[in-house]
């Protein structure tokens, strides 16, 4: 806990990572809520497989943190069932790469269930785990889900960067009536972030379908989500130094889109450049770069948008391949300096 | 376990019919099965041959309107297998839960739906089930799960709502059914594996109905015994075509999944007379001899039709009766099904997200702004 000044006002500070930030949210929506529960591989009597559920079991027991077997398709379609007879499951997929077996589940019985009963049957449901990159783990085990999760209606899609977020999304996720999927990141997990004692009150919640801006800037937005948020916070610093101040943009929610936030700084600063981690094709910053073109924004830009993206390959293992197979901050600046034509 | 006698009722004489569906219980890992005598009362009688009809009339009529192009898509019927669908309910309360795949309408039905609203959702109009939203493999009643599309995915569902039974304590039970040809699904067995690990209130039914599509059983399984494939679950194949079979097999299951014993699996030999959908003339695959014989020899409705019959429960007029009334509900809920209007264009975009403020959604071109409601 650190204290401290802000305005001549103490405000108390506490340390909180990423993975604490979870188990916190975790933690209390079981505690408000007895429908409330989680299955997966490992997230019971190992602490999670990423420790995310660390001391859950002990404190809730067999009925309420319920460790599976290595059946992602049958799990996922028994979390769905039980959301359909009025619990409200967590569904942890170890990576969300494993998703891919279950994929029916969330699409075709979660997501589009609402809509084909006509509103009779709702799916209170979260499916959780860990998206994207993360270090070493090679290609089956790197891909990024924010695009063909958020490609889907009935879906909410959120992809949370900091530890405010993973506890206000997760909360917010948790006390949603509709199926969310839930994309964290492993690399993020360690990584501490402070947070004062609003964020940390039982019941807050950051809304589903609102994008924050964490930088404000004049020259050029930068629309990110996940870890690539801290790249472009790091790369506006050193942009900051040549006198570009950039504005960033955190996503928090990949579906429903807050095209609004990105089209008022679009708007502002006349250039926009999307950073994200997953693939280019048909992805993340696809889809925004076609939104801002259809919208009022377009008339704003000073320049073409453009994306900065993971490589087009499948992940490589080497230490030196992966490192350029991700946006790294030298692409952020390089591409901003490009739109700003510097 | 062999067990050669057949289910009798109480009351005299059954009807012998072809070998096609042998009159017995195979079990298991079960040291005995459902009781081999079983007791039809006159109410019942009437009440089941009543729902047979009701099913059976409403098919045929959907495949009136199939023809007729007032139905389109898909459209997969029962007729034939009645008997599973109304034994399976007189074993069970509508308090317990069940949920099948996409021939669906007779479930539909014996789970509280009503003819009107299931053809009016198979014609797409707003008075429909699901309001036109889901057409025929997309119907929902309470406590009952649909109407599936995907094959064998309403299994893990069917144990997830099990697992909330279990999880609320409230006695209740859920019956996951799917067919010959979602048998050799993986994700069926996943479901056995984790429903048994978990002792989950589940009964599994496979309806059997030889087919799988275009393909028999002979082509599809490795084992064709599928009252076995759960392995370490105990199971039992019955008669589907007799609805008293059926029923005490489903009263048997249920009292197992009741006193916690974990889940169980039903085998349900039955027959389809339709192809495997409207698209399906049915007789590229099986002989039209091999349905004529299944209709005349072991045709569930008649089947209780003689039954009553011989056993003086009720009269040839009073089963008349009982046609015409059925007839009559069926005209007028096609009557109400072609006449009722499609649902309006605001239901386009209605019912993505529950309880949420309405949103927008984009149309077709970016200049197409709609909007969604709960």
């Amino acid at each position: 806990k650190v204290q401290v000044w802000i305005l001549s006002e103490c405000v108390s500070l506490f340390q909180v990572n990423v993975r604490d930030a979870l188990n916190q949210a975790m933690d209390e929506e079981l505690e408000r809520d007895e429908r409330v529960f989680l299955l997966g591989e490992e997230v019971a009597q190992y602490d999670g497989a990423y420790k995310v559920s660390r001391g859950l079991w002990k404190k809730y027991g067999d009925k309420r943190i319920i460790d599976t077997p290595i059946t992602e398709m049958g799990f996922a379609g028994i979390a769905v069932g039980a959301a359909f007879a009025g619990l409200r499951p967590i569904c942890e997929f170890m990576t969300w790469n494993f998703s891919m077996q279950a994929i029916d589940q969330v699409i075709n019985s979660a997501a589009k269930t609402y809509y084909m009963s006509a509103g009779a049957q709702p799916v209170p449901i979260v499916f959780r785990g860990p998206n994207g990159s993360s270090a070493g783990v090679a290609a089956q085990h790197s891909q990024c889900f924010a695009a063909w999760y958020g490609h889907c209606p009935g879906l909410k899609v959120v992809s949370p960067w900091n530890s405010e977020d993973a506890r206000g999304l997760l909360k917010a996720a948790i006390r949603d009536d509709n199926p969310v999927v839930f994309l964290e990141n492993e690399l993020m997990y360690g990584v501490p972030f402070d947070l004062s004692e609003d964020v940390l009150q039982k019941d807050f919640v950051v809304p589903i379908g609102k994008a924050k801006v964490e930088r404000r800037g004049t020259h050029i937005t930068l629309v990110s989500h996940s870890r690539c948020v801290g790249f472009c916070l790091d790369a506006a610093s050193v942009l900051a130094k040549e006198g570009v101040e950039c504005e960033v943009v955190n996503l928090r929610t990949i579906r429903p889109l807050d095209v609004d936030t990105i089209e008022a700084s679009v708007m502002k600063t006349g250039h926009l450049v999307t950073v994200e981690g997953g693939w280019p094709q048909y992805g993340v910053g696809a889809e925004i770069c076609a939104r801002v073109m259809e919208g009022p924004a377009f008339n704003y830009l000073d320049a073409p948008a453009v994306r900065v993206t993971g490589v087009d390959i499948p992940m490589p293992y080497a230490k030196i391949l992966e490192d350029h197979s991700v946006p790294q901050i030298k692409d952020i600046i390089f591409s901003v300096k490009k739109v700003l034509n510097m | 376990t062999l067990l050669p006698s057949p289910l009798l009722i109480m009351v005299a004489s059954s009807r012998s019919y072809a070998d096609f569906t042998p009159e017995k219980v195979d079990l298991h890992r079960l040291e005995e099965g459902p009781p081999l005598t079983a007791t039809l009362t006159r109410e019942e009688g009437l009440k089941y041959y009543r729902t047979m009809q009701t099913i059976r009339r409403m098919e045929l009529k959907a495949d009136q309107l199939y023809k007729q192009k007032i139905i389109r898509g898909f459209c997969h019927l029962y007729d034939g297998q009645e008997a599973c669908a109304v034994g399976i309910e007189g074993g069970i309360t509508l308090s317990d839960h069940l949920i099948t795949a996409y021939r669906a309408h007779g479930y539909t039905l014996t789970r509280g739906g009503t003819v009107r609203e299931i053809m009016a959702e198979l014609t797409g109009r707003r008075g429909g089930i699901a309001k036109g939203k889901g057409g025929s493999m997309h119907m929902y009643t309470k406590n009952f799960y649909g109407g599936n599309g995907i094959v064998g995915a309403q299994v893990p569902l069917g144990a997830g709502v099990a697992l909330a039974c279990k999880y609320l304590g409230n006695d209740q039970l859920c019956v996951s059914l799917y067919g010959d040809g979602a048998a050799n699904q993986g994700q069926i067995f996943e479901t056995y594996n984790m429903s048994s690990l978990w002792k989950l209130p589940i009964i599994f039914i496979c309806e059997n109905n030889q087919y799988g599509m275009g393909t028999s059983v002979e082509r599809s399984s490795a084992s064709t015994e599928y009252y076995k494939r759960g392995d370490y679950i105990p199971g039992l194949r019955v008669d589907g075509m007799d609805v008293l079979c059926v029923r005490e097999a489903t009263k048997f299951a249920a009292d197992h999944c009741r006193s916690g014993k974990g889940p169980i699996l039903m085998e349900l030999q039955t027959y389809r007379y339709h192809g495997h959908s409207m698209s399906d003339p049915g007789v590229s695959y099986r002989t039209r001899e091999e349905i004529q014989e299944v209709r005349s020899k072991s045709d569930p409705i008649s089947m209780l039709k003689d039954r009553m019959l011989s056993n003086n429960m009720a009269s040839i007029e009073e089963l008349k009766e009982i046609d015409i009334a059925v007839r009559k509900e069926i005209e007028d809920a096609a009557q109400f099904a072609t006449t009722d209007p499609e649902p309006p264009l605001d239901d386009l975009c209605s019912h993505i997200f529950a309880n949420d403020q309405p949103f927008e959604v984009r149309g077709a071109t970016p200049w197409t702004k709609l909007t969604s409601t709960s």
